[in-house]
């Protein structure tokens, strides 16, 4: 067993303390310390996008960072955009353009999309595809999840 | 694995190479080749592990006297950002632009990319194009010792470069590139994003007339690391980008590669991609 550090930081808004082992990934820690599983483990590799969240404002995956390296940093999972605009109007999106299949790559789709909306409100279709190129759908139903992250500015 | 005893959050350059002394540690940043490496078993870790993050001053591109600094922490998203990259060094924006995905570009740094020294690692090829210098920092007895070293002597083989363990990687640093100096770099893989080279090439020169002087061609995925092409470039500096010198050049790359085989391609497809490649972008570079 490793060393375990104890870290604080703002996780949805809520200040947050927990110990973690040194070598525990991000992920493990929302899924299995904080029981926070919207956030989904894919590859585990960073290949598929399945665990993305924003940290400080910038996505990435959660497989890849560090636990202790949240410390200090505002951190949002897919959770957290329950009570965001523009989360909700993405929410909605998806649902209206009927863009979750196995609905298991959503989680993902949604915080990436809202990163990629936040950077650039009026992405056109080729932006939002550049935007989520980090993030597979297996059941490929990419056409309508690109519609609907395009159309999400004007739903709701 | 081996049980990580100790870990390290230092706030300077100073105090992280002090750290560094005690040997066997660590060290990460974006996390994005440590944590999968160490998940998969190919990186062990150290009873120390370290995370530099924290460390303001090896963040940001700053300008200096002959060119511009890129401090460690830089991530690839930072240098896709840069209206100075992208009009001072055009090909390592291109690599910044194609680098694996907005998630992993947000994380990872341009130390980490140098320090990891993948044969196939995206920003090194332009960095061997504008003639980079690694910049490495220790403090063997208290005092701060800097050691500046170019980039071919930096990548020594797959996975290993000359920094010593006590050592600290702070920065790259370039050169404003001639006046008239156009880069440019291709990357090949089976998609467009999130794919590791199958192989790449940057190619940078000064347009004289018809002629290119100053040619400078480096190949990433084709060797142990990845290399400057000096058979090729000498195949072209001086030369009017006919059919000829393409050809010339292209059979000349043969000289400087030596491609594997792996599970992203055979030896073989790798000449022929090299080959084809370089045909691609000589023909494009004679036209415009």
């Amino acid at each position: 067993m490793s060393a375990t550090v104890d870290i604080a930081f703002t996780l949805n808004g809520v200040e947050t303390s927990i110990r973690v082992p040194v070598t525990m990934s991000a992920l493990e820690m929302m899924r299995d310390a904080l029981g926070l599983t919207g956030t989904k483990y894919g590859c585990g590799e960073g290949e598929c996008g399945a665990c993305t969240i924003l940290v400080d404002g910038a996505t990435v995956n959660s497989c890849l960072l560090f636990a202790v390296d949240c410390d200090g940093r505002d951190v949002v999972t897919i959770e957290g955009l329950a009570a965001n605009p523009l989360g909700e109007r993405l929410r909605a999106s998806f649902v209206e353009h009927g863009a979750v299949q196995c609905g298991f790559c959503t989680p993902g789709f949604v915080m990436q999309s809202h990163h990629v909306l936040t950077k650039s409100p009026h992405a056109d279709a080729e932006e939002v595809r550049r935007g989520v190129e980090g993030n597979l759908c297996r059941c490929t139903g990419y056409k309508k999840i690109v519609e609907a992250i395009s159309a999400a500015e004007r739903v709701g | 694995m081996t049980r990580v005893e100790r870990y390290l959050v230092p706030r300077t350059i100073a105090e992280a190479a002090g750290g560094l002394r005690d040997g066997n540690v660590t060290i990460f940043a974006g996390g994005t080749d440590l944590m999968p490496q160490s998940k998969s078993g190919k990186a062990k870790f150290g009873t120390c592990l370290m995370n530099i993050r924290r460390i303001g001053e090896l963040r940001g591109i700053k300008r200096t006297a002959s060119g511009f600094s890129i401090g460690a922490l830089t991530t690839i998203t930072d240098l896709r950002d840069s209206p100075e990259i992208k009009v001072g060094f055009p090909a390592l924006w291109r690599a910044s632009d194609h680098f694996a995905s907005d998630q992993i570009r947000n994380a990872a740094t341009i130390g980490g990319n140098l320090a990891n020294a993948s044969p196939a690692g995206d920003t090194l090829v332009p960095l061997l194009v504008f003639d980079a210098r690694v910049v490495l920092v220790s403090r063997p007895n208290g005092a701060l010792q800097t050691r500046t070293i170019p980039m071919t002597e930096f990548l020594v083989g797959p996975g290993k470069t000359s920094r010593r363990p006590d050592e600290l990687l702070t920065a790259v640093e370039m050169d404003a590139p001639p006046p008239g100096f156009t880069s440019r770099f291709f990357k090949f893989g089976t998609r467009p994003a999130l794919d590791i080279s199958t192989i790449s090439i940057g190619l940078g020169a000064v347009r004289d007339g018809e002629k290119l002087r100053n040619v400078r061609v480096a190949i990433g995925a084709a060797a142990p690391t990845p290399i400057r092409a000096p058979h090729v470039e000498e195949a072209l500096e001086g030369k009017v980008v006919d059919g000829a010198t393409i050809a010339a050049a292209v059979s000349a790359a043969d000289c400087d590669i030596r491609p594997i085989s792996d599970l992203r391609a055979s030896e073989w497809y790798r000449h022929e991609l090299v080959h084809n490649m370089l045909e691609r972008m000589l023909s494009d570079v004679g036209h415009g």
